[in-house]
């Protein structure tokens, strides 16, 4: 039986650039269909009624929402090679704790880094940084959260340390300098080749970036960047521009 | 068989959660209330990250977050399983828990404050009723089908907690006319026996959260 695969996506989103690297991992083959936030389908809006967003993943044309809940059902679906789950139930346990931490906890924290100016900005730095030490707490000497294998909080937390460069250069903190592991980590994983071609082009960001706040393109244009994971596009041009140099 | 222990509180969902799905999987265990105004040193050594209950303890070694724990307990005990086997329905169903968890906590929301917040809290809970009520529970009896799943156990805080919430705050959302498929859902959800012999008692839930409104409005 034929499996067709279509992924519903939008390049810069971290939570598309999960299913990316799953999809590659599995070595599924699949059709991707870039989605215009401003703009968005019928089959997105019919696939995803709940939430109406991103990624979605369809399998023999039925949807599967949520980026987490996706890389579950690829895992299982395609469960011949590279599982993203060590076998253990107590272990399964512990990744999925850890995955459920990312989602809620990093996501706000580097938000608000992003975001925030002043005394705001030094609060948020210092959560953030929270995030990245209990993270880095939990990789430990290991290479990859799942120990010598990439799998469910590696896919998990990637995506978001395509931004870890962007806050080192606008937010004056260094990731490296404060979390040594967890930057060597992000380096092994973004040397991986199915990490690497899933990742958005950062030049392409940058560029974007820089055109909206030479007020090139329109506001709208970023609009939707948020929700995607890609923060942007709440930020000042002035910041942006910086940021993009950085880039 | 290795002991296990729930560290939990009285009046949270999220500890019933847990009590409720060893309860249906008739899983024996020690149950510890935990007074979270003053953590045991044990409790802040199983959840070091987020220092909250619910957490299991199995043979012990500690599992923390409700959907996690629910999630490990089809593992070492796969009676009366809590998701379901296909690799789809699963995801379906992790969907809905994921939806309960992030949209859950408008109804907290409606509940701890007034005014224009309040106002903008009672819309989300509508709205979120309505997307259970039409795209969720469908025709079926529970969100797990003819059985209590993972899916019911994290909506069980509409069952109960949600009319305690509604009395206090003197706000009715879950009116049976405009919901009648999750109104049939509570029902049939609190007369199960598992939950039924395991529901924190009315009167003192109304009294606590009671208080807890006031103490939280007089804050800054």
């Amino acid at each position: 039986m034929g499996d067709e695969v279509v992924l519903l996506d939008f390049w810069p989103s971290v939570f598309g650039m999960r299913l990316r690297i799953a999809l590659a991992e599995k070595g599924i083959e699949y059709e991707y269909r870039e989605e215009d936030l401003r703009n968005k389908s019928e089959l997105l809006l019919e696939m995803n009624p709940v939430h109406k967003k991103i990624p979605v993943l369809i399998h023999n044309d039925k949807p599967i929402c949520e980026s987490i809940v996706a890389v579950q059902y690829i895992d299982e679906v395609w469960n011949k090679k590279a599982p993203f789950f060590p076998s253990d139930p107590y272990q399964r346990a512990q990744a999925r704790f850890w995955a459920d931490y990312i989602d809620n906890k990093m996501y706000d924290a580097g938000r608000r880094v992003w975001s925030s100016k002043g005394d705001e900005l030094e609060a948020a730095k210092k959560d953030f940084l929270e995030v990245l030490k209990v993270l880095e707490a939990e990789l430990g000497d290991k290479p990859y959260f799942g120990g010598e294998t990439f799998g469910y909080v590696d896919l998990t937390l990637i995506p978001f340390c395509f931004w870890f460069y962007a806050y080192e250069s606008c937010r004056n903190f260094s990731i490296k300098a404060q979390c040594p592991k967890l930057n060597a980590w992000a380096n092994r994983c973004m040397k991986k080749e199915t990490v690497a071609k899933s990742l958005a082009d950062k030049l392409k960001v940058g560029e974007c970036v820089i055109k909206r706040c030479l007020g090139l393109i329109s506001e709208t244009v970023t609009e939707g960047w948020v929700d995607a994971g890609c923060y942007p596009s709440d930020a000042s041009p002035a910041f942006n521009f910086v940021c993009c140099v950085g880039c | 068989m290795e002991e296990v222990k729930l560290l939990g509180t009285w009046s949270s969902p999220f500890s019933y959660r847990v009590l409720w799905a060893l309860e249906l999987k008739g899983i024996p265990y020690q149950y510890t209330e935990e007074d979270l105004y003053n953590k045991s040193p044990f409790l802040v050594k199983c959840n070091p990250v987020h220092k909250k209950i619910p957490v299991l303890v199995h043979g012990g070694k500690p599992i923390c977050e409700s959907m996690v724990i629910l999630e490990y307990l089809d593992g070492p005990w796969p009676h009366n399983p809590l998701l379901p086997s296909d690799p789809y329905e699963r995801a379906v169903a992790r969907f809905w828990a994921k939806f309960a968890d992030d949209k859950g906590t408008v109804i907290w929301t409606m509940f701890r404050s007034t005014g224009e917040e309040q106002k903008e809290a009672v819309k989300g809970s509508l709205e979120m009723l309505r997307t259970i009520e039409d795209l969720a529970l469908g025709d079926k009896k529970f969100f797990g089908g003819e059985r209590i799943g993972m899916v019911d156990l994290a909506f069980g805080a509409l069952a109960h907690w949600l009319g305690v919430f509604e009395e206090i705050v003197g706000i009715r959302l879950l009116e049976p006319e405009s919901f009648p498929r999750l109104h049939k859902w509570t029902k049939n959800f609190k007369e199960e026996p598992a939950i039924k012999e395991n529901l924190p008692d009315k009167d003192k839930m109304l009294s606590n959260f009671r208080c807890l409104r006031e103490k939280l409005l007089a804050s800054p």
